[in-house]
């Protein structure tokens, strides 16, 4: 990673004063820059060398975990890649979270949209009703709902399945994703909307039509959001997801390897299995940061 | 306009409703139910006891200790984790030396600085969680080998295996994952803040302390206040749930040391095969909630500022 390249510059300016001390800029401030740079620098570290410490032990052998933990490896052993891959099946768990999340999130995104559409749009009865139906979930304990839910899904055989867990993903997505689109979808012009069924069409052809793309901005919020959320879900899988083993998720994968290699003194297959949950989240974020941060941001700013 | 208006809300409605009907409101309003009986989870039947489970849990000591537990994390967790979040925020867009025409500015390298602090927030909580665990692992860990490498050799706490220091362990796994979301909040609440607030502050000759607690924090409060019940959400229920579920020893232990409520109902339900108890326990952590929130309410309610 590249990270480790930027604090030393940022700290040799503190004191040094590049451009700095020519606008009535006190000796006050300069104490403040050195100190507030330290403590970014310090906070900075704090935040990288532990995520850098799993990735430089995922390519030791466990006699280097235990003797030297905070030296380099002395070869890279990529065979723990490999290892944590097949034989702990981080590949079957990366493939499940993929199915999951993916159709939750379709999911999640189309429902919520509908719904949250009809409810910001549309005058009928209980219209209010349904809306704080929906927003209130957002606020209460999901330990609560885990334990019926559980039986709701054992009597509909949805227990250890793809699609019972895509279901559950969805509805707990609902409560913020029909708030966020509804309040977006109400600060949308109406005179679009009009036009297009004036010009003849139908109520749900204006709404993939017309609506969908305006709301795009807010789309990409929600569903950055929803992204997250869903591909770092754990409890939900923990308690619903528990019969197959092979059907676990990235998580739920991720904590069963801890246990597993715990035992057999795997470390270094562990740190490997770490390595790989973490790194494509990375770098996805890397590559998107600013929509990451814009959608995050957006919604809970609202 | 008005035709079919109906069969398309009905249409548009129908299946988000049911789906979360089925999965939300229908488990919450039985939850409530099932506490009133002596419901193993198990087997189907079960008998009303009314008050029953209600009146043990005031004998329950674990109970009691989670409870505990999990206030201290619901007191402790928003107040660290939003004060790091709001200075460093503050030095990123505030704090900065002024350079030429700009009145206010971040540091140099902000930019980056958002970006690395923002890493553990797309993380998930198990990656955290055994990524604080091996660096606590006395044997292995990177704590006590830094402890050794500095010096300090004759300190090595047991950390996660110590009761006097586990949940503080825990906590600071909770701290670092969250602090960074928070900055980058903050980061985007104080950069909508108009700059000539900020010029006539300079002008009258407000230093950068009074300038956080005079412009920056009253024109940021809504946001803090979301932030804070967003925080306390998450130091009550899923959150607390995962990080102590992997990472403490037992879990919950030593010694239910970091037993927490949303814990302890997983594990009557699951492990103890007592449902209907637990489900009391859950309908105690959602009391905690509400009281929570209308606290935080209550106490954020101030003239709103408008600019």
């Amino acid at each position: 990673m590249s990270v480790q390249t930027k604090p030393p510059a940022v700290t040799g300016r503190g004191g040094a004063g590049g451009k700095g001390g020519k606008s009535g800029e006190s000796g006050e401030g300069r104490v403040l820059n050195v100190f507030s740079h330290g403590v970014l620098v310090i906070w900075g570290l704090l935040v990288t060398m532990p995520l850098l410490w799993a990735v430089v032990s995922s390519f030791k052998d466990d006699g280097e975990i235990f003797g030297s933990p905070w030296g380099l490896p002395s070869a890279l052993h990529f065979d723990n890649w490999a290892r944590a891959w097949d034989k702990a099946n981080m590949g079957q768990y990366f493939f499940n979270s993929l199915v999951v999340v993916g159709g939750s999130l379709i999911g999640t995104m189309l429902l919520g949209s509908m719904a949250a559409y009809v409810l910001a749009r549309f005058d009928f009865p209980g219209n209010r009703f349904i809306y704080f139906l929906f927003v209130g979930g957002m606020g209460f304990p999901i330990i609560l709902a885990l334990v019926p839910l559980f039986f709701v899904m054992k009597n509909m055989a949805l227990l250890d399945t793809y699609h019972g867990l895509i279901l559950v993903y969805i509805a707990y997505s609902l409560p913020f994703t029909v708030f966020f689109l509804s309040g977006f979808f109400r600060t949308l012009p109406s005179s679009v909307a009009e036009a297009a069924l004036i010009d003849g069409a139908s109520h749900t052809r204006t709404f993939f039509q017309v609506m969908l793309p305006m709301a795009k901005p807010g789309l990409i919020s929600v569903g950055i959001f929803n992204f997250l959320g869903q591909w770092n879900q754990y409890l939900l899988p923990t308690v619903l997801n528990v019969g197959d083993p092979d059907k676990k998720v990235l998580t739920q994968g991720l904590v069963a390897l801890a246990v597993s290699q715990g035992y057999k003194g795997d470390w270094s297959g562990l740190f490997a299995g770490l390595t790989i949950a973490m790194l494509p989240v990375l770098g996805a974020y890397i590559i998107f940061q600013r929509q990451v941060v814009a959608g995050l941001t957006a919604g809970a700013l609202k | 306009m008005q035709h079919g208006k109906y069969r398309f809300i009905a249409g548009f409605l129908v299946l988000p409703l049911a789906i979360y009907a089925i999965f939300v409101i229908s488990p919450f309003v039985q939850a409530i139910y099932y506490s009133f009986t002596d419901w193993t989870g198990l087997s189907s039947d079960m008998r009303m006891v009314g008050f029953d489970n209600y009146t043990r849990l005031f004998k329950d000591s674990v109970f009691w200790a989670s409870v505990g537990n999990s206030v201290t994390l619901l007191l402790l967790l928003p107040v660290v984790t939003l004060s790091l979040g709001l200075f460093f925020a503050f030095m990123l867009n505030v704090g900065g030396r002024r350079r030429k025409k700009a009145v206010i500015g971040g540091v140099r390298g902000s930019g980056t600085y958002k970006i690395l602090y923002f890493f553990p927030q797309v993380l998930s909580i198990p990656i955290v969680a055994l990524l604080f665990q091996f660096a606590y692992n006395p044997e292995s860990g990177a704590l006590n080998a830094f402890f050794n490498a500095i010096g300090l050799g004759g300190v090595q706490p047991d950390w996660l295996g110590d009761p006097q220091l586990a949940l503080w362990c825990i906590m600071g796994a909770m701290i670092w994952a969250n602090v960074g979301f928070y900055v980058v909040l903050f980061s985007a609440g104080m950069s909508s803040i108009p700059k000539d607030f900020y010029e006539a502050a300079l002008l009258d000759g407000a230093n950068r302390f009074n300038t956080f607690f005079r412009i920056t924090l009253p024109l940021l409060w809504d946001t803090v206040q979301t932030g804070w019940i967003y925080m306390g959400i998450l130091a009550l229920d899923v959150s607390a749930f995962a990080f102590v579920q992997i990472m403490s020893v037992g879990p919950g232990g030593p010694d239910y040391s970091t037993e927490v409520l949303p814990l302890y109902v997983y594990q009557k339900t699951f492990r103890d095969g007592q449902a209907g108890y637990a489900t009391s326990i859950g309908v105690s952590l959602l009391i905690v909630t509400l009281i929570f929130s209308a606290i935080v309410m209550r106490l954020g309610r101030r003239e709103r500022l408008e600019f």
